[in-house]
């Protein structure tokens, strides 16, 4: 029991929670402005290395620098949508995605070319379990990944439902048209989207940054599993999302689990191909996603 | 004689290439109901739409209180105190209908508060629903979700188009008598509808368009008289 909490479920709830994060900027993207953005994973490696340049610079810990690395990848990603992006708002969705591949392989050769593609690690040093929760295996970090998850939904929730460019994002994901007859200022909503959509991504590649290490590719590795959690939640939403990512994360784990006779389930090599059945059997069974969200 | 609020002057428009609207002229005056008729697919919506720049204006003139805004995005024209409640998907289905009206101020820095409770006071049915998603509601409350919506700015001219459509005749009678309150209170409105009679019965004056072109226009009790508007639209009473 113990050894299925700590070695699977604990894990897949971690990995969840990074996932989520990751993919709510997908679904945002693709609920506002209409394409799937395939740079967004690396949009995250980005602000991964801003994050571990100021750890180098200034020896506080990564979560007391991420918020300013938040910030600035998000101007950051301002700046590339107005050059990337903007010029196609108005031709078709398949321009952007183009636009966006491009950019993904721009920002990932940026990176290589500043920071190196050798390993780091965001924090030296192993911690070991958390001696007060024994016998649960926590360690300090994992708990500050799960505590940073929680703020951030809840901010993303309160921005969402209480604020008026929160709501007018949803207003502009629900109804385009009728939102610019409103009067609905269709830039501001955008710039926020990948505000939001940024900072979040940024969080999630720190939080994964601290649970494994940060290399130049994790952006890649991610932007299976976070499609995958969009997708399965209903695309556009960003509530699906969360869930999407828990679920996935949680069933990458516990899928290695050794359920029937004393070998793991599925081999853990096999671990990235199970956000992608999930993804398959998902677009097949229920295309709209968990939550309803837009069909393909 | 001051300016119209909102006139339509030789309008050629259409979409893309495809030209809809050939020389339409329509004007609204201050305080008027003006109604639109004519059958379906003569371009009455498009008329409206002409208004929001959301077409492609070949030649002619839309003005606003004598002054020229063709082409202006739709933005811009709802900051100069037009409302327009599209035929279809006129609501934000996933949002409450409180966010819709608050939506429907969004151009404005003011608290909306107090206009919202105003609205719930013209429309009592959606003050219990307002925490409730838009598109939970019935097709009657819905309209009235997209008349709140609109009505939030007190806008100086309210395009309404097709208000009643598919709904009951018991809900039909009450949004034209809404439409009459909001226009004793004080706004213009220019109106597209299907169940002429009715809508000629309270307008101050109407349009009949047809193939994209003026066909008729007079008072509206003088278009319920005329025989051939008769014939056209009158005849076959009430539309589904
Ligand atoms: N978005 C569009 N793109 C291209 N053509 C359109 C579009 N919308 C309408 N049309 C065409 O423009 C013409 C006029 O349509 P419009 O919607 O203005 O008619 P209408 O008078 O409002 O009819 P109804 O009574 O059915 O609402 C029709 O031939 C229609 O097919
Ligand atoms: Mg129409």
């Amino acid at each position: 029991m113990m050894e299925f909490l700590n070695f699977y479920l604990f894990p897949g709830i971690l990995l969840g929670c990074i996932y989520a994060l990751g993919a709510i900027g997908i679904s945002l993207t693709f609920g506002i402005l209409r394409f799937s953005n395939f740079a967004h994973g690396d949009t995250m490696v980005l602000g991964v290395y801003i994050t571990l340049s100021f750890v180098w610079l200034t020896d506080l810990h990564p979560l007391v620098v991420m918020p300013l690395a938040m910030a600035l990848t998000a101007f950051a990603m301002l700046g590339m949508d107005r050059a990337f992006f903007k010029p196609f708002r108005k031709s078709p969705p398949i321009m952007s995605v183009i636009a966006s591949f491009g950019l993904m392989l721009m920002i990932r050769s940026a990176v290589q070319f500043f920071w190196g593609t050798q390993i780091q690690a965001m924090v030296k040093g192993i911690q070991p379990p958390l001696q007060w929760l024994q016998p649960l295996m926590l360690r300090e970090k994992q708990l500050y990944i799960l505590g940073g998850t929680v703020i951030l939904m809840v901010a993303m929730h309160l921005l969402l439902t209480r604020t008026k460019i929160g709501k007018a994002m949803r207003a502009v994901s629900d109804n385009p048209d009728l939102a610019a007859l409103t009067g609905i200022n269709t830039e501001r909503v955008v710039q926020a989207t990948w505000i939001l959509g940024a900072s979040l991504a940024v969080a999630a590649g720190v939080f994964l940054a601290l649970d494994t290490q940060v290399e130049t590719n994790m952006g890649f590795k991610m932007l299976l599993p976070m499609f995958a959690a969009a997708i399965l939640g209903g695309i556009g939403k960003p509530y699906g999302a969360v869930l999407g990512g828990m679920v996935i994360g949680i069933v990458e784990e516990v899928s290695a689990y050794p359920w029937i006779g004393t070998t793991p389930l599925l081999n853990p090599g096999y671990k990235a191909g199970v956000a992608f059945a999930i993804m398959v059997l998902m677009l097949i069974w229920r295309p709209q996603g968990l939550l309803r969200g837009r069909q393909f | 004689m001051s300016a119209p609020v909102l006139e339509l002057d030789g309008l050629y428009a259409g979409y893309g290439e495809t030209e809809i609207l050939h020389d339409i002229h329509l004007r609204v005056d201050e305080g008027e109901i003006v109604v639109i008729v004519g059958p379906n697919g003569a371009g009455k919506s498009t008329a409206m739409k002409a208004v929001f720049g959301l077409l492609n204006i070949t030649r002619g003139a839309v003005r606003l209180a004598g002054t020229e805004i063709t082409g202006t995005p739709p933005e811009k024209v709802v900051g100069k105190g037009v409302a327009y409640v599209p035929q279809t998907a006129n609501i934000f289905a996933t949002l409450s209908v409180e966010e819709n009206l608050e939506m429907g101020a969004y151009v404005s820095s003011e608290n909306p508060a107090p206009r919202i409770e105003e609205i719930y006071q013209l429309f009592p049915p959606l003050r219990e629903k307002r925490r409730q998603p838009a598109g939970s509601l019935s097709g009657g409350q819905r309209q009235m979700v997209a008349m709140g919506k609109a009505l939030m700015l007190h806008p100086k001219i309210l395009l309404l188009d097709e208000p009643t459509a598919g709904l009951s005749p018991k809900y039909r009678g009450e949004i034209f008598h809404i439409v009459r309150d909001i226009n004793a209170a004080g706004s213009t409105i220019l109106m597209v509808e299907q169940n002429a009679k009715q809508a000629l019965g309270i307008a101050h004056r109407g349009y009949v368009l047809v193939d994209g072109q003026n066909r008729h226009e007079g008072t509206g009790q003088g278009l319920i008289a005329d025989e051939e508007v008769a014939r056209m639209f009158l005849g076959a009473g009430g539309h589904g």
